[in-house]
């Protein structure tokens, strides 16, 4: 392997090449103080000009976290010193001298498209990604959307949350927290009170979106948590395959990242949502590294509706998420395919609530832990077939793969079944790389490192094969980075 | 035999191995020319399957004493990989399941690894896949076998055929076949036999570990050895295996034993 150049990281002085994406993107930007109280919750919604129903729904928000007094949830298996709310920005966006967000892509300082560049994320659409368009979010603003006119033509809304908001009221107002209610949870809460972006999409009946749709989220300034707000709904009929990825500078510290996505489908309708999460993780020592507290939620709120999550998870210091799926829908369909990966000290803990209401609804649960190094990793998933479900069926299979003797793999799946005519079925394994199969492979003349990869890579086979296929190679080589070291 | 004035292929002396402090090779020697094929016959826990393992690297043994010289390299110094890319081959006589590993991407990269140690450059992809077919024909496969994860969920014939293949694809110098035809049915072992035939060549070598003399009946062997509790105690031609088969391994035991 070419030796890697050394780069020091100029705030940690970590060397980077264990995290290639972890530099500092140097603009200009306007910060919020430091702390959470109803003038901060004034002043991002007053940045965003936005309209009263939303500040007030924002404050409402704020005051039932704020009623929860700091208590954030505790069930997880997962440890981390008390989180100081009062410590962290809230907001950070482009200095207005910059104009803000940039008035089209031309627009964008130069200095920002060669750091989105530098993350494999062209701005411009000449060298656009083949077939995707690409939000593009730096802490709380999103900086550039590219194809928007493209997908107008459709009818398809591709667009930051923000401008949704201005533009299309009646459709954020009759879903925006209809999944996820800032009631649901304490982070739930928390975001709805200060999120600043993310991205809103709106499939028409009957359209298919003709390319992946992505958002790419990027952590830049130093004590800013990043809370975005994502929102799908696909009308009747429709398709649409949404991409995330997310990656964040080295810090010493640990960063706060608490986001809610909100998937609508109705009847017909179909929404296909993969991540690959690649926040910063710490160092090899467990410092710093981004808390990933996440609600992602969807609902099959049409008959024959389906919503399939595939999730990669390599990064954060902390992963706590659980992709779920309301079946509500006759005949809907709900997926879960997962990968998570924890190495040194992270900790993950992770999995999907598919709750069953409709008749044949069916739900597969596929999670892959692969645990080294010092890592927890946990497996928690709940399926719920509720009394007017009849002949619901569930799938779920969680396979654990353990490297080295020090890391950890949990699995807690829950299942609350009130209809007799329900079918489930678990299956769970924990392996090993096992020597039979290295020698195996290193007999053919493959090399040991090569040979851990490929075994690992198999392993995944049954998730990284719902990945769109470019998504999917990244994948394989995120884990690749992400193990180095520790194989071989 | 007519090879003396050739290098050797492989040179052992003295080989002792074993596991822990079980010895189960009590030192062995044998030399194989290019060309030749050496059939190692024995009774069950006789120590075949260890004298090939041993041979090809595998972890689980221990090396106690002895040298094994490889067209003059010390052999027993390498890794099972580098050896693999030197150009030796076990064909194992339990093939391992790797599940979610594709064949197609399995055998790409052991024919990437080995050809570029050879100085080869990589084949172009639809090179590689017409390669790959005509292999896979000749083992009596079709294409939805090449879709398969490797020896996951393939019979016991499928996964024997299945190492005899790689063996045409990776073409190396020197082949260790354990037990390969144990199992086969007399079609699959005809398909097999006529793989490892095809392999034969003159700079080419492979050492045959056998229970039965069936296989012989289709792969001939120039040397045959009996292998009884970690030594050779006898070798010979052809002729050898069907007297063994004849007479059985106790008429070697008292014989030996007779001196």
């Amino acid at each position: 392997m070419p030796a890697a150049r050394k780069v020091i990281s100029r705030e940690t002085g970590i060397e980077e090449k264990e995290y290639k994406w972890g530099f500092v993107i140097n603009v200009k930007q306007e910060v919020a103080p430091k702390g959470l109280n109803e003038e901060i919750v004034r002043l991002i919604s007053a940045k965003k000009g936005e309209p009263d129903w939303m500040t007030e729904w924002r404050l409402r928000a704020y005051r039932h976290w704020q009623s929860l007094g700091y208590q954030e949830p505790k069930w997880a298996k997962i440890h981390h010193p008390p989180i100081d709310f009062q410590d962290i920005v809230y907001y950070a966006g482009l200095a207005p001298r910059d104009g803000g967000r940039p008035k089209g892509l031309e627009d964008i300082d130069p200095e920002l498209k060669k750091a989105f560049d530098k993350l494999g994320i062209p701005l411009e659409e000449q060298k656009r990604l083949a077939g995707v368009a690409v939000d593009a979010v730096l802490d709380s603003v999103s900086v550039a959307t590219t194809f928007q006119k493209t997908l107008e033509e459709l009818g398809i809304i591709f667009c930051p949350i923000s401008e949704a908001i201005q533009k299309h009221p009646e459709l954020v107002r009759k879903y925006l927290g209809s999944v996820v209610p800032y009631t649901d949870n304490f982070y739930a809460a928390l975001n709805s009170a200060v999120f600043s972006d993310g991205t809103f999409v709106y499939v028409p009946p009957g359209v298919r979106c003709p390319m992946d749709l992505m958002t790419y989220f990027r952590i830049n300034e130093a004590e800013a948590g990043q809370f975005e707000r994502t929102l799908i709904i696909a009308d009747k009929g429709a398709y649409v395959s949404y991409l995330e990825g997310c990656t964040a500078p080295i810090r010493k510290r640990h960063q706060l990242h608490a986001a809610v996505v909100e998937l609508i489908a109705l009847d017909d309708a179909e929404i296909k949502y993969s991540t690959l999460q690649n926040w910063y993780p710490g160092d090899k020592e467990g410092r710093g590294g981004v808390y990933n507290f996440v609600t992602k939620r969807g609902i099959c709120l049409g008959r024959n509706s389906k919503i399939s999550w595939t999730q990669v998870e390599t990064g954060s210091a902390i992963t706590w998420k659980y992709p779920s799926v309301i079946l509500r829908g006759d005949n809907s369909v709900g997926e879960f395919y997962s990968v998570a990966l924890v190495n040194n000290y992270q900790q993950a803990d992770t999995g999907t609530k598919m709750i069953h209401m409709g008749k044949n609804t069916r739900s597969t649960i596929i999670a892959k832990g692969i645990s080294a190094g010092h890592g927890q990793n946990t497996y928690r998933g709940l399926v719920k077939i509720m009394p007017t479900a009849e002949n619901a069926r569930n799938f779920t299979r969680c396979d654990s793969l353990l490297i080295g003797s020090r890391c950890a793999a949990h699995t807690v799946p829950y299942l609350e079944v009130r209809n007799p005519t329900a079918r489930i079925e678990h299956e769970a394994t924990t392996s090993k790389v096992s020597d039979e199969q290295l020698f195996y492979l290193m007999s053919r003349g493959i090399a040991e490192e090569d040979a851990q990869y490929m075994i690992i890579n198999g392993f995944c086979r049954g998730v990284f094969q719902e990945l769109p296929f470019e998504f999917a190679m990244e994948a394989s080589q995120l884990l690749r980075v992400s193990l180095e070291g520790t194989v071989g | 035999m007519e090879s003396e004035a050739k290098t050797p292929l492989l040179e052992i002396r003295g080989l002792r191995a074993g596991i822990g402090d079980v010895e189960i090779l009590k030192g062995i020697d044998l030399t194989v020319y290019p060309g030749e094929v050496h059939a190692i016959m024995g009774p069950n826990g006789s120590g075949k399957s260890t004298f090939v393992s041993v041979l090809a690297g595998k972890p689980d043994f221990e090396v106690m004493g002895g040298e094994v010289l490889y067209l003059g390299k010390d052999l027993l110094a390498m890794a099972p990989d580098e050896r693999a890319r030197e150009g030796l081959f076990l064909a194992l006589q339990y093939p391992v399941e790797l599940p979610g590993v594709r064949m197609r991407e399995f055998l790409r990269t052991a024919l990437d690894a080995v050809r570029e140690h050879r100085g080869l450059p990589k084949l172009a992809v639809r090179e590689f896949n017409r390669l790959l077919q005509e292999k896979a024909r000749e083992l009596g496969f079709d294409q939805e076998f090449l879709k398969r994860n490797v020896n996951e969920g393939f019979s016991g014939g499928e996964k024997k055929r299945n190492e005899i293949m790689q063996l045409l694809l990776l073409e190396p110098r020197l082949a260790l076949l354990d037990e390969t035809d144990s199992g086969l049915d007399i079609d699959a072992l005809r398909i097999v036999a006529n793989g490892i035939n095809k392999f034969r060549g003159p700079d080419r070598a492979i050492i045959l570990v056998t229970h039965y003399q069936r296989i012989l009946n289709y792969v001939t062997p120039d040397r045959v050895h009996v292998l009884i509790n970690g030594r050779i105690v006898i070798s010979g031609g052809r002729e050898l295996a069907l007297e063994l088969e004849a007479k059985g391994y106790e008429w070697i035991r008292q014989t030996v034993e007779a001196g």
